[in-house]
């Protein structure tokens, strides 16, 4: 991949990352998410993953993303106010953060480089060579997956739908959930 | 020679079967068959032990019976057996321990009549009687041990039978931990013994063997036995351990009469003569225990002329009495010792079962100064009591006339003249003391409380023969040992010679006169003096004693208070020890050291644990940044890799 | 000229770290997920550019599979998220600790 190809997408990444992070509206955070998710892909297919990228894009950008903009439409959420407590974390956080970056960077650069060039066969990338590794060489890993997307989709449904019935008439007692240590705390 | 029979394994067994009778069954079987089985079972014990000794009169001198039962010890080249060796001297024991017990037992049956534990006094005197009987029938002595130490324990639970009372209780326990002192000495002289054989490769601890082998033991012999001895002077009352049966006087009579004047204080004696083997060889323990013997015996006496309870008089005079039975043993006279040891058990458990007698008629008043001129209501009492007390104050045709000069006769001619000096004042001590308890109790004003006076009377005929009985035995009883020269001479020394030798030897007679029957004519006068003076002091002119009392006051006071020893012994020893248990022990090591360690470990955990839970503060972004800070690291320890 | 497959490494390791800055930053918990998930793409790309330079395919059917998670741990994050929701009526990270001591 040309090198000025690269740096362009690369800043279009990394903007679109902090706006992830630094943005108030929930929202306007998704979308800059759903900017930085569409430009991996585009980075796949650079790279020779054609099935990946169109993947990508089809599934992290078109689904899972409409379900957190779906989810953060149901709930309603407002505009985060200014962080007033727990600074030390966040402050303490970003400089790790940082420092994590710099010291993976180091590393990779320092890193030994993989010896030769290797050959790229034609069909690389291709889904028919996707499909054949799935289905020969990580065939367990793939049929416990799609036994992982059904679990996945049954706890989903558990866990999100509503009570009825008794537990709907339920009112929750002063007090219920929180753990008694909280009045032994000193 | 010895000879294999098999019923030697009868006499223990009746007293066993009596004890698991009594213990299991005695509460349901009521008190009819309690006091038909126990005393009954002592009586087969000693039917079996009369056929022994016929056995053993008809064998040739120095036959032995044995019996072995099992192996008991097997260790190495050690080994030892539960065996039971019935030769001249177990046959005296046994069938004075069995005899006596026997009768006792009898007594009994009208002395606890009124006591609703009848069951459980039974068991433990049937289980005594086994113990005593272990003790003496033992034939090595590993075994003899484990009977000594049980009648140590039977000792305990009879002097504290009534144990609702803490003074009882308390002075079980003294009779027990004293015995214990004792028993620390025994089991150093046992050990002294195998270490010494095993050194030379032999391997045994029976009589037999260990007189096979005695030479080996020469260099030893004098600390063994005065280790053993030890143990002694803790079950047979003498100086220093001696303390506990003046107050063993709370157990039931019966008690005090069978384990504290005939078998089981005696067992010391028993020991010594039984390994006169290793004490001949071991001439300086010989000398301190004659020596130990002398000086208990006269300073007991001393402290028997004033105290006003009755047992406890009597308790003084057993210790006394022991005095004499070492002197005999200490002076080589074995025979002479073990020969008293005989004649003192009839007149003592008399003596013993006479006060029984009078308490019982005056309910339970053991205070000679509120008794007196009981002889009207108490004939029988009295006549067999006056019986023992001439018998031990050695007046002439009963038993303690003859055991007595023996023994003091061999402490002469064997040079020992100073002891024999302060045995002969001992005993017109002992006659003085005996009578002062004849004439208070039974004549003179009668001193008794008002309301008890109504209801003296005699005892009931099962209490009274076995005082007919013994009172028997305590006049003939001497005549086993008659001194050389009349009628058939000393049988009993003869009899026991094979097993303790032949006793002190006689020397060439004085000129002109001999010195035995002077020695016994000096002993009768002394004796003699001493009832004169009781009479006078008690019977004629009363009021002297209070007149002596008041100008020696301070002797009188040393002398009721016994020395003071039992003051003593609790500051030097008592006191000190139970301080440093509280102090030292229990506060120190135990409270501080121990349960700190342990309150501390759980205190640390506790503590820990607070300061620790902080860390969970439930805030999922604390956790993440604690798993950023770890993989932090991680990654700088690649580069570190990379950068080699 | 042809990008060093450092590069793609490094833009890997930065897009990372942004997300982590993220997760611990932020106080709305959809916000903190979208991190985790920015997380998971820069983890994608690095996976893709090695497998790549190695020139086999297994980054890529590793991807394929981290992509397939990633779908089922969003679905059951975001049930439990509403779940809390319904529970607690918050979102900020900072009320949701009732598992503290």
């Amino acid at each position: 991949m040309p090198l000025w190809l690269f740096i362009f997408l690369a800043v279009i990444a990394i903007c679109g990352a902090f706006g992830v992070i630094l943005q108030r509206n929930p929202v306007h955070c998704l979308l800059a998410l759903a900017l930085t998710l569409i430009d991996v892909g585009v980075l796949f297919v650079g790279l020779g993953a054609e099935t990946l990228g169109f993947l990508q894009i089809i599934i992290y950008v078109g689904a899972i993303m409409v379900l957190f903009l779906f989810v953060i439409w149901l709930l309603n959420l407002q505009i985060e106010p200014a962080p007033n407590a727990h600074l030390a974390l966040k402050f303490f956080g970003s400089i790790g953060a940082a420092a994590l970056a710099a010291e993976l960077s180091v590393f990779f650069f320092n890193a030994q480089p993989v010896s030769g060039v290797a050959t790229i066969p034609g069909t690389y990338g291709s889904v028919e060579s996707l499909a054949r590794m799935l289905f020969s060489d990580y065939l367990v890993a793939f049929e416990v997956t799609s036994i992982l997307l059904l679990a996945a989709v049954a706890g989903a449904i558990a866990l999100a739908r509503r009570m009825t019935g008794a537990a709907l008439t339920r009112t929750p007692v002063e007090g219920e959930g929180v753990v008694r240590a909280r009045e032994s705390g000193s | 020679m010895t000879q294999h029979f098999p019923a030697l394994g009868l006499i223990l067994l009746f007293p066993a079967l009596g004890v698991i009778f009594n213990l299991f069954w005695g509460n349901r079987a009521g008190r009819g068959v309690v006091n038909f089985v126990a005393p009954t079972m002592i009586f087969l014990s000693f039917a079996v032990a009369l056929w022994g000794l016929v056995e053993l009169l008809l064998m040739p001198a120095g036959t032995v019976l044995e019996f072995t039962l099992w192996r008991w010890i097997e260790a190495g080249s050690f080994h030892t057996d539960i065996a039971l060796r019935f030769d001249a001297l177990s046959a005296v024991m046994v069938l004075v321990v069995s005899g006596v017990g026997a009768f006792i037992h009898v007594y009994s049956i009208g002395y606890m009549a009124h006591d609703e534990d009848y069951a459980r006094f039974f068991m433990y005197m049937n289980l005594f009687e086994f113990s005593m009987l272990v003790l003496v029938l033992a034939d090595n002595l590993l075994l003899m041990f484990v009977g000594w130490e049980g009648v140590g324990l039977c000792s305990y639970l009879l002097v504290a039978f009534w144990y609702t009372n803490p003074e009882f209780a308390y002075n079980g326990r003294k009779a027990f931990i004293v015995n214990r002192v004792g028993d620390a000495g025994f089991v150093l002289g046992i050990l002294t013994i195998v270490t010494t054989l095993g050194a030379h490769g032999v391997w045994t601890l029976t009589f037999v063997g260990m007189r096979a082998h005695a030479g080996l033991l020469e260099p030893v012999a004098a600390a063994a036995g005065l280790l053993l001895f030890l143990g002694a002077t803790g079950k047979s009352a003498q100086i220093p351990l001696y303390v506990w049966l003046p107050d063993a006087m709370v157990g039931p009579t019966p008690v005090s009469a069978l384990i504290h004047a005939a078998t089981m204080v005696t067992a010391g004696v028993y020991m010594i003569a039984r390994l006169n083997f290793l004490y001949t060889l071991g001439p300086e323990a010989m000398r301190v225990v004659a020596i130990i013997g002398t000086l208990t015996s006269f300073f007991a006496a001393t402290v028997a002329i004033v105290q006003p309870d009755i047992k406890r008089v009597l308790a003084y005079s057993t210790i006394s009495q022991i005095g004499y039975m070492m002197l005999g043993v200490g002076v080589g006279a074995f025979a002479a010792g073990i020969f008293h040891l005989m004649t003192h058990a009839f007149f003592k458990s008399l003596l013993f079962l006479c006060a029984g007698s009078v308490m019982h008629a005056l309910e339970g008043e053991q205070d000679m100064n509120r008794m007196g001129g009981l002889r009207r209501w108490l004939p029988t009492t009295w006549a067999t009591m006056l019986i023992a007390a001439l018998a031990i104050s050695g007046i002439p045709p009963f038993a303690g006339f003859f055991s007595k000069d023996l023994v003091l006769e061999s402490a002469f001619v064997s040079g020992n003249t100073g002891l024999w000096l302060i045995g002969t004042i001992t005993v017109g001590l002992t006659s003085f003391y005996m009578f002062r308890l004849i004439f208070l109790t039974f004549h003179g004003q009668v001193r008794v409380a008002p309301d008890k006076v109504a209801h003296i009377h005699e005892s009931p005929r099962v209490m009274t023969i076995p005082l007919m009985v013994l009172a028997v035995f305590a006049t003939i009883g001497g005549f086993v040992g008659l001194p050389d020269g009349l009628l058939w001479g000393n049988a009993f020394q003869r009899f026991l010679t094979p097993v303790v030798g032949s006793g002190v030897a006689h020397p060439a007679e004085m000129p002109g006169v001999s010195v035995g029957p002077m020695l016994s004519l000096v002993a009768l006068i002394v004796a003699a003096t001493g009832i004169l003076l009781a009479w006078i002091f008690y019977i004629r002119k009363p009021e002297i004693p209070e007149r002596l009392e008041e100008s020696l006051r301070a002797v009188y006071r040393i002398l009721i208070r016994k020395y003071y020893v039992d003051e003593i012994y609790n500051f030097i020893i008592t006191r000190p020890l139970f301080w440093g248990s509280r102090e030292v022990l229990s506060r120190g090591v135990d409270t501080f050291v121990i349960d700190g360690m342990v309150n501390g470990t759980g205190l640390t955990v506790e503590e820990s644990g607070e300061g620790l839970r902080k860390i969970e503060s439930g805030n999922v972004q604390h956790y993440a940044l604690v798993y950023l800070f770890g993989a932090l690291m991680v990654a700088a320890y690649y580069i570190y890799l990379v950068m080699r | 000229m042809i990008t060093p497959i450092d590069y793609f490494m490094g833009l890997s390791a930065v897009i990372f770290a942004i997300g982590v800055a993220g997760m611990l930053v932020r106080r709305n918990v959809i916000v903190m997920f979208m991190s985790i998930e920015l997380m998971l793409n820069a983890v994608n790309l690095a996976f893709v550019a090695l497998g790549r330079r190695v020139g086999s395919m297994d980054g890529q059917v590793i991807v394929f599979f981290v992509m397939t998670v990633a779908a089922a741990e969003a679905a059951v994050g975001l049930a439990i998220i509403i779940s809390l929701y319904r529970g607690r009526e918050t979102l900020n990270a900072d009320e949701l600790n009732l598992l503290r001591w």
